[in-house]
């Protein structure tokens, strides 16, 4: 038996298909994924990332340790609830894991980890703050529902007094706020609208069925995935882990290298990538073809082999979309590469993600 | 609980065999089997006429997990196979045991059909993963 969310007895009750994933025992599915990936593409869909560590970083210097921790650059935070996604790296620049960062006040930011990697940050977290006095304190008392799809922010607002809903509806992308003991914040991993709403772990069973009441389509595991990859998002321990840094995993955008004397831990290795330059990047590859990429399957490219490190059926674009990582002589996007599948070579197009978003193809096919 | 028809007889791999009246078989894969996949994507048949060992790799169906191939359950030779899956892969998830059958074969030994499970054996294999 594995860990348990507060919304298990629930998840089993609708009927969900569980599955283990890093130890937790979460649907991966409540009937058809691809039902409910469409759902989250054309309504609202709702999932149960409990999972995931939620972490509380207080103390006078929290802004100057975050500074140090983590790859993207917390000076931009201003507006109270804003939030940032960064990489936190070790000296070597190997990626520990990727994070969402809210900014709440001057003393307070909140942390959201991925669950695989969550004790192994937390070790992490508490050995690094401790020269700058930062507290850090887990919230495993807290469950994490994410409501997403064009309709899901008016859905839950629906649920809220009016006074919540309107703060709830004002929210801007990527920022948060506590409404009573609730936070609601208009993130996700979809590329889609919607909300990352964490309540006591006493209310989510009863939250999921008032959105279910509303229409709103419960989704497991399965979905995420579709929904994260068409979205072009990297899943940690797939696409990238200790191994890769960000410059070879699609993700130089989340590394704040201005203002030049910001020492963040992992700082002085990527300068050194950087400039060596050459290495591998990480790409999107759309395929025609009907076959499906999956994880660890080899690219076939003119500057030598690369690997998918995600690879799945998209059900929106109806075919074959992945993330690989390839040597960056043959990384340009409008390139074709080959992909092994099973053991024939099939061509696929080199694109920069997102291959969706906002219920749009974004790449050309 | 997934469901096993009593009449029909099955293969160890997850294959479903229906006897026709005509002495040719109709091969699928079970309801246990379309369940595990999740929803399916493609499906790859063979080739009519295709002669097949028992075990041989004759299919592959691929969801959006994983693929995954189908075995001859039967030695025999290819006499249909289900066009509709081409354009409609969920045929297998919605209705395994009819619309969503994928081949049919003409068995090279009558006798053969007496090493498939009957439908308590299956349910048993089913049963344990």
């Amino acid at each position: 038996m594995g860990l348990r969310t507060p919304l298990y007895d629930l998840h089993v009750a609708l009927g969900a298909r569980l599955v283990d994933f890093g130890g937790w025992d979460l649907p991966v599915n409540f009937g058809s994924q691809i039902e409910e990936h469409h759902a989250v593409r054309r309504g609202a869909g709702i999932f149960d990332v409990s999972h995931m560590g939620v972490v509380d970083l207080r103390g006078p210097r929290v802004r100057e340790f975050l500074r140090r921790l983590l790859a993207n650059d917390v000076a931009r935070l201003q507006l109270p609830g804003k939030a940032l996604y960064s990489c936190m790296l070790k000296e070597d620049s190997g990626i520990l894991d990727d994070l969402i960062v809210y900014f709440l006040d001057e003393q307070w930011f909140r942390v959201v980890v991925n669950a695989g990697t969550r004790s192994k940050d937390l070790a992490w977290i508490r050995a690094k703050a401790g020269p700058f006095e930062v507290a850090v304190q887990e919230r495993s008392e807290l469950a994490m529902l994410a409501v997403q799809g064009p309709e899901a922010r008016t859905r839950l607002a629906a649920l809220l007094d009016p006074a919540a809903a309107e703060a709830a509806l004002g929210l801007a992308v990527f920022q948060g706020r506590m409404l009573g003991d609730w936070f609601v914040a208009r993130t996700g991993y979809t590329g889609e609208d919607g909300f990352e709403v964490m309540v006591p772990a006493a209310e989510a069973a009863g939250l999921w069925s008032r959105l279910n009441e509303l229409g709103v389509q419960s989704c497991g595991l399965g979905a995420r995935d579709t929904l994260r990859l068409e979205a072009g998002m990297n899943l940690y321990g797939s696409d990238m882990d200790e191994t890769t840094q960000p410059l070879d995993s699609g993700l130089a955008w989340t590394v704040a290298f201005e203002p030049t004397d910001r020492q963040f831990i992992g700082r002085a290795a990527l300068e050194g990538a950087r400039s060596a330059g050459g290495g591998r990047k990480l790409v999107g590859l759309a395929l025609n073809d009907r076959a499906v990429m999956r994880s660890h399957q080899r690219v076939v490219t003119a500057a030598g082999d690369g690997e998918i490190t995600s690879g799945t059926f998209s059900p929106t674009l109806s075919r074959s979309i992945a993330l690989a990582r390839l040597p960056s002589a043959a990384a340009a996007p409008g390139g074709v590469v080959e992909v092994d599948v099973r053991g024939r070579l099939f061509a696929a197009h080199i694109v920069r993600p997102p291959f969706v978003r906002h219920g749009r193809a974004m790449v050309e096919l | 609980m997934s469901n096993v028809p009593a009449d029909l007889k099955y293969a160890r791999s997850h294959e479903w065999v229906r006897e026709l009246a005509d002495g040719t078989v109709e091969v699928g894969i079970s309801d246990h089997a379309q369940h595990a996949l999740g929803d399916l994507v493609f499906v790859e048949v063979p080739a009519t006429g295709r002669a097949l060992e028992q075990g041989d790799a004759c299919a592959v169906v691929e969801s959006v997990k994983a693929a995954s191939d189908v075995y001859a359950p039967l030695a025999g030779t290819v006499v249909a196979v289900n066009e509709a899956l081409a354009k409609s892969p969920e045929l297998i998830n919605q209705d395994p045991y009819g619309a969503g059958w994928i081949l049919r074969l003409r068995p090279a030994d009558a006798a053969a059909k007496a090493s498939l499970l009957n439908a308590d054996s299956y349910a048993a294999v089913a049963e344990a993963g």
